[in-house]
């Protein structure tokens, strides 16, 4: 009987620490939610002082671009190897354009900068904005009257959004082109059919605007996540790194599990015949 | 005539939780031109004093008055325009760790007012020289001793001629020199800019060299005000531990523990 009353006690606990996490994640992503609407709505200094946001891309962006272009390439070649394998045993060989470049703009592209953005970049505003917190330069520039959201935040996130479909749209480019370098230079699949059926089976709205409409909105997740957990970060050494791992984690699974909802939008119902 | 204190506070409480108060019952009223200590014990609330003044944190209970106006009812774009005129300087500076010497101090000046590079350039070279490092200017904080950081955070905070300068425990972790210069440096800025100063500290032979008025906290409660000849000769059993930094009086040495001989699991038979 006492056993019955422990192991009910005990079920107990767990159900109302399974309640209480439940009701903290809600109450974390409305003030996520909320946090991003107070956002962009003072984006106005990072627009109208445009320089503060040319810095972020620069920070964001363009030194990102090593691990991207580098990462795109070596995509593009074992795209190449693998395709050319499967698509030989059937005779199609001369499609090894178009399976590189469809898998590239439409779902490799996207995905796997964004994954790389988020580790490389989203980190990194992470671990800045925090340690800016836990150094109290936040709270310094508040008693100077300055908005930190407006004048550190906002340019960082507008930063990310703007260099995500670029990076993405440089990782298929190069991506492309190492299955070219693998295909036709090393292997010798045909040049002139390896680009041209690439050329008409690539479609502009219906492949590459979608494609960049994903990078944008993993962008856009990959940005609000950095900036919030950075902004949210327990102002601690161990607060610091807990954000910034979170940063990485959540912003991985954002984009895998936004990247299934718009392929599901986008690519089924045949409207892509 | 007689100018209204320029920091009024009256029977504020506070408490981060509701059922715990971390202030109660404080008034206190700082006249203009004078340089204000709140001084007491670590955890006895004068941080948190000194963050409701600024406007971070609001009264639970009672009123806190700063440049003639109640902190709680001010919008954010009010509380902004109170703390354009409000500088304060942080236990570690705070400087921006990104900007060399030269734009930690233009920043404030590029962020509210819309100056011409030339003469941006002559008012970060006069708050530098007023603080003794114009020639630092080019520097990053990293290269910058800790002493050094407090004075560039200190021309920052009073780039836009603040009437009232705060500063959050500005003598901690500084060699003598330093602490010297900075005693002097509060002094001096504070009679040529026409301010008034308030000094959270809880170095209180060193801070009662300085002040005009100095208020002691203990438990959340201001417990003698006064003087610094006041304060030094108060029979007050805490402020004079605390003056002469007695190891026992009414704060006890040790924190409260259960019995030593049970702690080193001695047997009492």
């Amino acid at each position: 009987m006492q056993q019955l009353e422990q192991l009910r006690e005990h079920a107990r606990g767990r159900l109302e620490r399974l309640g209480n996490t439940v009701s903290s994640q809600v109450w974390r992503l409305g003030f996520a939610s909320r946090f991003l609407f107070y956002l962009v709505m003072h984006s106005g200094t990072a627009l109208r002082r445009f320089r503060l946001t040319v810095a972020e891309i620069y920070f964001a962006g363009v030194l990102s671009l090593i691990i991207i272009l580098v990462s795109g390439l070596f995509v593009g070649m074992v795209l190449a190897l693998q395709g050319y394998d499967t698509l030989q045993r059937f005779g199609a060989s001369e499609s090894l354009g178009v399976l590189v470049a469809l898998s590239l703009v439409r779902e490799l592209g996207p995905v796997v900068a964004g994954l790389l953005f988020a580790s490389r970049a989203g980190s990194a505003i992470t671990a800045e904005i925090g340690l800016m917190k836990a150094t109290e330069q936040i709270s310094a520039m508040e008693m100077m009257a300055v908005d930190p959201i407006a004048r550190v935040v906002a340019p960082r996130f507008w930063g990310g959004v703007i260099s995500m479909p670029l990076l993405a749209a440089l990782f298929s480019a190069m991506g492309i082109f190492g299955g070219y370098l693998v295909g036709v230079q090393l292997i010798g699949v045909d040049s002139g059919a390896f680009w041209s059926q690439m050329q008409a089976a690539v479609d502009l709205r219906n492949d590459i605007l979608n494609g960049v409409i994903k990078s944008l909105v993993f962008g856009v997740a990959v940005a609000w996540i950095s900036v919030f957990e950075g902004y949210d970060a327990v102002p601690t050494a161990e607060g610091v790194s807990r954000a910034t791992t979170r940063t990485v984690v959540s912003s991985s699974l954002a984009i895998l599990a936004l990247d299934f909802v718009l392929t599901a939008l986008m690519f089924t119902g045949g409207t892509n015949q | 005539m007689q100018q209204s204190p320029i920091v009024e506070i009256r029977k504020l409480a506070f408490g981060y939780d509701p059922a715990r108060a971390v202030l109660r019952d404080v008034d206190l009223a700082i006249a203009r031109g004078s340089v204000v200590g709140i001084m007491g014990q670590s955890g006895c609330g004068k941080t948190t004093l000194l963050r409701i003044i600024a406007g971070q944190f609001l009264p639970t209970a009672g009123e806190a008055r700063v440049l003639g106006q109640p902190t709680a009812q001010l919008d954010r774009h009010g509380l902004y325009a109170m703390r354009r005129r409000m500088g304060m300087l942080f236990q570690f500076g705070a400087l921006f760790t990104d900007m060399s010497v030269y734009e930690n101090v233009a920043f404030p000046l590029r962020e509210h007012a819309d100056i011409p590079d030339d003469l941006l350039h002559d008012l970060v070279m006069l708050k530098l020289q007023a603080v003794g490092l114009r020639g630092a200017a080019q520097l990053m904080p990293t290269e910058l001793s800790g002493g050094m950081a407090r004075r560039v955070a200190l021309a920052r905070s009073i780039a836009l001629d603040p009437q009232l300068m705060l500063y959050d425990e500005p003598f901690t972790g500084l060699d003598p020199i330093s602490f010297g210069v900075i005693v002097r440096l509060i002094r001096e800025l504070n009679d040529s800019l026409g301010a008034t100063s308030i000094i959270v500290t809880h170095d209180v032979q060193e801070a009662l060299e300085v002040v005009d008025t100095a208020y002691f906290m203990a438990a959340g409660r201001i417990i003698a005000q006064g003087s610094p000849d006041d304060i030094r000769r108060s029979a007050e059993p805490f402020v004079r531990q605390f003056v002469h930094g007695a190891a026992e009086g009414p704060v006890p040495f040790h924190y409260p523990a259960p019995d030593y001989a049970a702690d080193l699991e001695l047997a009492a038979g």
